[in-house]
């Protein structure tokens, strides 16, 4: 036990509209069975890190849901466990977590208690599978201060939205800017930090008391000259689900066989709460091409290049391409659905026509629902 | 200990021979069902929805399978501080050592995890059947009727009726007689084989009856209790509940899954049916692939053809394979051009490209007629069946098969491979 981690599940932003009304977007869907946080805390897992901190504050219900218990991701032993810690009111402090490294400074106590030497700091909102073993082993050999874990993303790619940075020949960091203008590399920062829990906590006390609060700007930017920050490349899958259209493209990769390998079938597996939903069922008039269907869905109709997440019933002669269906939606029949992504536990009627024409459109109905 | 109300006794230790190759290393609770299920999560299931938390399963014929599934009991909620599921295995005691030789000598043998918990009452339940029951419903009428012993019965159609163990009550549902099997049977009351006794009373009965060699409930304790002068009632249920004791009843009840609005919906809210689920994963439906009137497991890759069948989780089927009305359990590969009939096909197998299964006329099985029957290809788990080879109907397959297994590429209806071993 190394190290402990902390998944910064705060985020909200509006790239992602209606989708993070109602959730964080650590707790959005993806994959079809799995929520976004999964993957960081499957890594936790299969990394051996038994002790681990969720840092949420925006809208927590559905995340704290899917973490009601820690036994699917086998966390809860006696030593370690799965905590959440949401913002609280005390004596001293009555603020919401005003960034990320105020997040963290805000529970504090939890880093000085415990005993584990390094810190693996990652973000909720990203899709990818790394054992945090290995950048560790990274951040020892090179004596580094701090460890990024970064990755190469193609050229035409706009990655303004990312931290982008350059690194020397050593692959110390010696560029760090964050949502840059214009960007002056395609190598961007995951979110993924390793560094030295004592060499955390010293920052972070500094942060608050000067009134800085963010982890990007305020320390690891700040900080990029005097401290040696070094970088660690991944070349495997990697995606962040932030905005709509990346929300969206995530999940389509899974259709390709690869991305489906890698996260599906290759070990060590993606953890998630389990549901105990039946298999999923096609009955007469079922065609489906090209796409993944999750347990729990009864199918009547066409279902082309699409994702149906979990408990999804599609009706007779229904067609759904190129969407995402995301949990418990009810489609009436002879519907159409093009190009959207819609929204969980909602009930489309019969007949409606809905597609995306320039984009993906969220579609989120609240019709009642009388059947099942 | 905490006292329990009633506690369920799951006898789990049955090898189900009549399911051929599919229980040569499981214990028939353990087969796959519906595509994700085991057979013994359906009572286990139906434990914890009514409100039972602590469950004795008793294991004795290869429980490996039946063990790793059960563990400590998460999936169903029985991992408890107090009670929970506990598997009860037979053991050495310090004057003898034997097996269970029969139901009722199994819980004879457990009587003191029994005891532990000090019930008022205990539920015997077998691990055989696919069922959703309220047990809580079943004991109020066992309070109700004060009765000793209470036997949940259904009726069958009156030319079945001489398979079954069969009750005939008064008007008040007290049995007043019992025939085991009868030619000519005097009621279509059969028994389910679930029953709930007073603890005293089966106590007693247990002890009195502890002599009696191969001691079953059917058998012994029941004609016992009735002899006796005990109260018996016989409580109906008119739900689904289905045998899945030989191939075919098997086949059927997997096959009933796949209906519009099957009579057993496993899509309801209320009474879910929990397993363990290693596999997690949507499955896959490739471009050119086709899937109607099938239920289709987690992980599972399909490239080919399905069509009424009810294929288990991470299961892969090749380009331009079709397989029609048939079961395949977990991690089987099939693969490319294979056409699969009616056939059951355990987990694990390997299925070569270009196979023909489930060919030609019917005959009788030359191993065992009874078992392998209903034209059905049935192949054991961790099977290997090579590529371009064509099997007829009422078949067996068990073990790893090469091409010379295969006289001119072909195993003619009625015939079987059994190897020993296998992987």
């Amino acid at each position: 036990m190394k190290a402990l981690g902390i998944i910064l599940a705060g985020g909200n932003n509006n790239k992602m509209h209606e989708l993070s009304n109602k959730r964080a977007i650590a707790a959005m869907p993806v994959g079809g069975s799995y929520r976004c946080i999964d993957f960081a805390l499957s890594n936790m897992s299969n990394s051996h890190i038994q002790r681990v901190a969720v840092l949420t504050q925006y809208n927590a219900r559905s995340l704290n849901e899917h973490l009601s218990s820690s036994k699917w991701w086998d966390f809860g032993r006696k030593q370690g466990g799965l905590y959440v810690f949401t913002p609280t009111l005390t004596a001293d402090n009555g603020f919401w977590y005003r960034g990320t490294a105020d997040a963290i400074y805000q529970n504090i106590d939890f880093l000085k208690r415990s005993h584990e030497p390094y810190v693996i700091i990652a973000a909720g909102d990203c899709v990818y599978k790394l054992d945090y073993n290995k950048v560790l082993d990274y951040h020892i050999k090179k004596k580094a201060d701090i460890t990024i874990v970064c990755k190469d993303m193609p050229e035409d790619m706009d990655v303004s939205r990312f931290g982008v940075l350059c690194m020397n020949e050593d692959s110390r960091i010696v560029e760090f800017e964050e949502k840059p203008m214009v960007a002056h590399s395609h190598t961007i920062s995951t979110g993924i930090y390793v560094l030295r829990r004592r060499q955390l906590i010293e920052m972070l006390e500094k942060c608050a008391e000067e009134e800085r609060h963010d982890l990007v700007n305020d320390v690891l930017i700040r900080y990029k000259n005097m401290k040696r920050i070094y970088g660690y490349k991944i070349d495997t899958y990697w995606s962040n689900i932030a905005t709509v259209d990346s929300y969206y493209n995530t999940n389509m990769d899974f259709l390709k066989p690869e991305v489906r390998n890698f996260f599906y079938k290759q070990e060590p597996a993606i953890y998630s709460k389990i549901d105990d939903l039946a298999p999923a069922k096609y009955n007469v008039g079922a065609n489906v091409h090209n796409s993944l269907v999750s347990s729990g869905c009864i199918i009547n109709g066409t279902v082309e290049n699409s994702m149906l997440f979990k408990q999804v019933f599609v009706g007779k002669d229904c067609v759904i391409k190129n969407s995402i269906i995301l949990n418990d939606v009810y489609i009436g029949d002879n519907t159409h659905i093009e190009n959207c992504i819609v929204e969980s536990h909602d009930t489309i009627r019969a007949n409606t026509y809905l597609s995306g024409e320039d984009g993906i459109k969220i579609v989120l109905e609240q019709n009642e629902r009388y059947i099942m | 200990m905490i006292r329990k109300e009633m506690i369920a006794m799951l006898l789990a230790g049955g090898q189900g021979s009549r399911l051929g190759v599919l229980t040569a290393r499981v214990a028939k609770p353990a087969v796959a069902f519906g595509g994700k299920y085991r057979i013994i999560d359906f009572p286990l299931s139906n434990c914890i929805n009514s409100g039972i938390d602590t469950v004795g399963v008793l294991t004795q014929y290869q429980p490996l399978r039946l063990n790793s599934h059960i563990g400590i009991g998460i999936p169903w909620d029985l991992d408890r501080n107090n009670g929970g599921v506990t598997i009860l295995q037979p053991y050495e005691k310090s004057e003898s050592s034997e097996w269970y030789s029969g139901t009722a000598n199994a819980i004879y043998q457990n009587m003191n995890y029994i005891e532990q918990y000090d019930p008022e009452y205990v539920l015997i339940l077998s691990g055989d059947h696919i069922y959703k029951m309220d047990y809580e419903v079943m004991l109020d009428y066992h309070k109700e009727k004060n009765a000793d012993v209470t036997i949940a019965v259904m009726p069958v159609p009156m030319e079945e009726a001489s398979r079954f163990g069969i009750m005939v009550t008064d008007d008040e549902g007290r049995i007043t007689e019992f025939e085991e099997k009868p030619e000519h049977p005097s009621s279509n009351l059969a028994s389910m084989g679930i029953y709930i006794f007073t603890w005293k009373a089966l106590k007693e009965a247990l002890i009195s009856m502890s002599d009696v060699e191969d001691c079953d409930f059917g058998k012994h304790i029941i004609p016992y209790c009735h002899e006796k002068g005990e109260r018996l009632y016989a409580y109906e249920y008119n739900g689904y509940w289905k045998d899945v004791g030989t191939l075919g009843s098997y086949w059927e009840a997997n096959m009933e899954l796949i209906d519009l609005i099957p009579e057993f919906n496993l899509y309801e809210e209320y009474w879910k049916i929990y397993t363990k689920s290693d596999v997690i994963a949507p499955h896959y439906i490739a471009s050119e692939a086709k899937a109607e009137r099938c239920i289709l497991g987690e992980g599972t890759e399909v490239y080919g053809e399905i069509e009424n069948s009810v294929i288990g989780s991470n299961v892969i089927v090749g380009k331009g394979s079709v397989i029609r009305d048939s079961i395949i359990m977990a991690d089987v590969e099939i693969g490319e051009n294979t056409v699969i009939n009616k056939a059951i096909i355990a987990e694990n197998c390997k299925i070569g490209s270009g196979c023909e299964l489930g060919i030609g006329e019917e005959k009788p099985n030359k191993l065992k007629k009874a078992v392998y029957a209903f034209g059905l290809v049935t192949i054991g788990e961790d099977s290997v069946i090579p590529s371009n080879v064509k099997i007829g109907k009422n078949t067996a397959i068990s073990g790893v098969t090469e091409p010379a297994d295969y006289p001119d590429g072909l195993l003619d209806s009625g015939e079987y491979i059994i190897k020993a071993g296998g992987k």
